[in-house]
């Protein structure tokens, strides 16, 4: 219902329209704690002027590792550059948490490249209109063929473009058809809620194919080796130079048409490994933005006052502790496979310690709900479990393990600052109940070949899943299809039931309520996995930044930063 | 004959190290490949299937049987290929080609730093045995050698530019208002006296002495001692005995004499430490940001990206054949007899 509302709507917009919309709702304060000038904000909310401010910016998490999001092996920090050298058709609008801050709004489709679009009557495809005046980087106008050629590139590549590709159904070149030079229409294989939003991810970017086109050789068809060192994109940034594990520097493209122009002129990226010194020289006034903190700092450095700190939850997103659920693991019977089992450690897990020592407060507890079936589809949600060691020895006592028994617990190096507390914490707690655990500190490149293997009776999981329905994070990681992120390898007819039945409806039918409720109550009784909290994602600036707005992927939007 | 010595030593020692990197070769090759974890899984991305994990391999040719991929290596290696780099998105070549400069930046001017401290420290210190000079030399030297290097470098970024803002941030090798000089050697310092912009030099050097201190604190230890035990040992020789007695000036014997004899164990332990330094910097590199082949390295093997791990093994170990060549040929220059022995 409130899908096809939005898709109608999005026919209705004219640019100037939405353009406006956006840049209302970019001008709201960033944060409510933090005493950013009022009246600054109501200047910019009239088209923040373009300037010539440098914005310099370090972050957490890694370094853009290429330019190219299809080529194998780019990484998450990749997705900033990408998103703001590169148009999509369509993005998506700006809400204002109750937090007061921005977040982007996954249920308001806005234009992008296509100035307009419209779904066909049956709903079995969808028709949009391109702006007239867009250009690339080199001048070239942004004709359907690009388009055309970029989601063919998609689909065809393999590995994970195609593969977030088809959560939307779009799986086949032939889906995509060129009208005219600026008509470009998508045929549906099925109707699918996310096929739509799944155009507004940083996968279907549009690239000048023309330029590509002399560097595409016989082993490379898409020219993936020379889009990932060079820009071919047509948004409202260009490469300046790209310097890699170094630098990257990014300049304004005056004749952007997709969108507000962005206020910044320049944007640095500086590569900082040390977190101690992104901290130093955000302290010293060297940077504007540091993101991608570790809770620790974001916590010190809120204390300071110093600075406007902005924390979001990170969307259907959770840290939990998988059980494995199977019979039988390595040919021995495997004791979670016994549901008295999975609740006992539910009950023994010393929440209120993971989330005071590993994550410093800096997280929303996913623990301790009073009722014991869902009373909403929100997700996430508090799980109805807290620490009660009596209950769960209990639970033990009733279980087929009354004595206890030996078992390990592994969990990735690569996220030691936050993971190797919790599993400390974890191991001492299970004790308590009789489970011996033995840690297993993985190093960060296999913790991969762990989740697939998946031979380990416990893990520690922080899967978080890009389009923000519940049906789509159980989908991954509690469908018996058994994906990489169901890490306690949970099948369970009943609950796929459930779950397909969501995936096939969308929020607003009754059916779809009631078949989230049904798979979120099975989760509480089941256990598969023990949800222990929600991560946030951390901006600290210095007071004159404005306009962070978070975003699903989890990087900047340089396009909305400005600087006072 | 001297330098008839010496042309077929080089002959010899060149001819000797061709075995031992075709060994390096084979090695670096079988060990990338028995690293624990995978690749396809690695570079497949978060979400990825059992399917697409398997499309990936295929791409990364990871499905062939080892000899098949053992020969595609070779033959990408004769043409100078060293493969393609996941973790920076760049062909190994580059990356090589602009890192590796940076790390033999670093490290001489580490080395430099430590050598000049060092040598003058451990001659005092053999001159007054047991005398607070020496005392002082040791304390320094093990301090230096007992401090982690990271713990160093980052001690330093706290007061010189955190606290004092007497240096630049530490973010590689400039400043983000500059950008790096026209490429003749690779090294800034060097590059920028070439075009002739002292401005750039000025700010290439504040940037470098910070990690260079690092380093050089940290390799102090092994050649102040050795230069200190060296130079023990040659001072209670009979030639130099003979020397006093004969009543030779005490700078002549000192610097004339027992230091050049004393030299040969200095110049073995500067290879060791050169050597060593540049393989473990890596954590100076990655506290400094510093652009440099030993972070690159290390980020390439957590990542299981195997082109840039067996590329970097094969480039260090050609560079320490080179360097023992180098120290090999010092010694004949020092003392003629060793050419000859050898």
């Amino acid at each position: 219902m409130r899908r096809r509302d939005l898709l109608k709507r999005g026919t209705a917009f004219t640019a100037g329209v939405s353009l406006a919309a956006l840049l209302k709702s970019c001008s709201t304060p960033s944060d409510s704690t933090s005493e950013t000038t009022e009246g600054t904000e109501a200047a910019s909310g009239n088209g923040a002027a373009a300037t010539d401010a440098t914005i310099t910016v370090v972050s957490g998490g890694g370094f853009p590792n290429g330019l190219d999001l299809h080529q194998v092996g780019t990484n998450r920090p990749a997705y900033g550059i990408s998103w703001c050298i590169y148009d999509r058709l369509v993005t998506f609008g700006t809400k204002t948490l109750p937090d007061g801050t921005l977040s982007y709004d996954y249920t308001d489709i806005q234009p992008e490249l296509a100035e307009s679009w419209e779904v066909a009557d049956d709903e079995m495809s969808v028709t949009f209109t391109l702006r007239k005046d867009a250009t690339f980087h080199d001048g070239t106008p942004v004709t359907a063929n690009d388009v055309k050629w970029s989601y063919d590139r998609a689909v065809s590549v393999g590995g994970f473009p195609t593969f977030q590709m088809k959560a939307g159904a779009l799986e086949n070149p032939d889906q995509f058809e060129v009208i005219d030079d600026h008509t470009f229409k998508v045929n549906f294989l099925r109707k699918d809620k996310l096929t739509i939003m799944d155009m507004a991810v940083p996968i279907p970017a549009i690239i000048n194919s023309k330029l590509v086109e002399p560097n595409v050789t016989a082993e490379d068809p898409w020219g993936l080796e020379w889009v990932n060192a060079n820009d071919a994109g047509g948004g409202a940034y260009l490469i300046e130079s790209f310097q890699p594990e170094e630098r990257i520097v990014l300049v304004r493209f005056e004749e952007w048409k997709s969108g507000p122009p962005p206020q910044a002129q320049k944007i640095i990226e500086l590569n900082v490994p040390e977190a101690g010194n992104r901290r130093a020289l955000l302290e010293r006034g060297d940077v504007d933005i540091n993101f991608n903190l570790a809770e620790k700092d974001v916590k010190e450095l809120k204390e300071t006052g110093n600075f406007t700190v902005i924390t979001t939850p990170i969307e259907n997103c959770l840290y939990t502790l998988d059980l494995h659920a199977q019979p039988e693991l390595k040919g021995e019977p495997n004791p979670f496979a016994d549901v008295k089992v999975r609740q006992a450690v539910a009950y023994a897990m010393p929440y209120d310690a993971i989330v005071e020592t590993a994550m410093y407060g800096q997280c929303v507890p996913m623990y301790g709900a009073e009722n014991k079936e869902p009373s909403t589809i929100d997700w996430p949600q508090p799980f109805p479990y807290k620490t009660d060691i009596e209950r769960a020895k209990a639970l033990m006592a009733e279980s087929s393990y009354p004595d206890g028994f030996d078992t390990t617990l592994a969990f990735d190096l690569g996220t030691k600052e936050w993971a190797e507390p919790m599993a400390v914490l974890t191991q001492e707690a299970l004790a308590k109940i009789g489970i011996n655990v033995t840690l297993e500190k993985v190093p960060g490149s296999n913790f991969r070949a762990v989740l697939v293997e998946k031979t380990r009776p416990m893990i520690i999981n922080n899967f978080g899943g890009w389009l923000n329905y519940p049906d789509y994070f159980f989908f991954y990681s509690y469908h018996g299809q058994n994906a990489t992120f169901n890490g306690s390898s949970y099948q369970n007819p009943e609950m796929d039931k459930l779950i397909d039945a969501a995936l096939a409806t969308a929020p607003g039918d009754p059916e779809y309520d009631k078949n989230v409720k049904g798979f979120l109550k099975m989760a509480f009784e089941e256990m598969p996995r023990v949800p222990v909290l929600q991560p946030f994602l951390s901006v600290v600036t210095q007071p004159n930044i404005e306009g962070y707005q978070y975003w699903f992927h989890r990087q900047l939007d340089y396009r909305q930063l400005r600087k006072v | 004959m001297a330098r008839h010595s010496s042309v077929s030593m080089v002959g010899r020692r060149v001819l000797a190290a061709v075995p031992s990197i075709v060994g390096v070769v084979v090695i670096t090759f079988l060990l990338a490949r028995a690293l624990p974890g995978d690749p396809a899984a690695y570079f497949a991305g978060p979400a990825a299937t059992q399917e697409a994990i398997e499309e990936i391999r295929t791409s990364l040719g990871l499905d062939k049987s080892l000899p098949q991929q053992f020969v595609i290596y070779l033959q990408d290696l004769a043409q100078g290929d060293f493969g393609f780099s996941f973790t920076t998105g760049q062909p190994v070549v580059e990356d090589l080609s602009t890192r590796l400069p940076a790390s033999l930046e670093l490290t001489l001017a580490g080395l430099i730093l430590s050598v000049s401290l060092a040598l003058p420290m451990g001659i005092l210190a053999a001159t007054r045995p047991g005398s607070w000079v020496d005392h002082g030399v040791r304390i320094l030297a093990t301090a230096g050698v007992s401090l982690p290097t990271f713990f160093t470098g980052l001690l330093l970024v706290y007061v010189f530019y955190f606290r004092l803002g007497l240096f630049p941030a530490p973010l590689g090798r400039l400043d983000i208002i500059y950008s790096p000089p026209d490429s003749v050697t690779g090294f800034y310092l060097i590059d920028s006296l070439l075009a002739g912009d002292l401005e750039l030099f000025w700010a290439a050097l504040s940037q470098l002495i910070l990690p260079a201190v690092t380093l050089g604190l940290f390799s102090l230890a092994p050649l102040a001692r050795v230069t200190r035990a060296s130079m023990l040992g040659v001072l209670s020789s009979d030639f130099i005995r003979t020397a006093r007695a004969n009543g030779l000036p005490p700078r002549m014997i000192l610097f004339g004499y027992a230091f050049r004899n004393a030299m040969l164990p200095v110049i073995t332990t500067m290879g060791i430490v050169f050597s060593f330094l540049l393989g473990a910097n890596v954590l100076v590199e990655k506290v400094f940001a510093w652009p440099g082949i030993g972070s690159y390295a290390v980020s390439a093997l957590v990542a299981s990206d195997y082109a840039p791990v067996q590329a970097f093994v094969l480039i260090m170990s050609l560079l320490y054949v080179f360097l023992n060549l180098v120290i090999d040929l010092l010694y004949t220059v020092i003392d003629p007899r060793a050419g000859v022995e050898s």
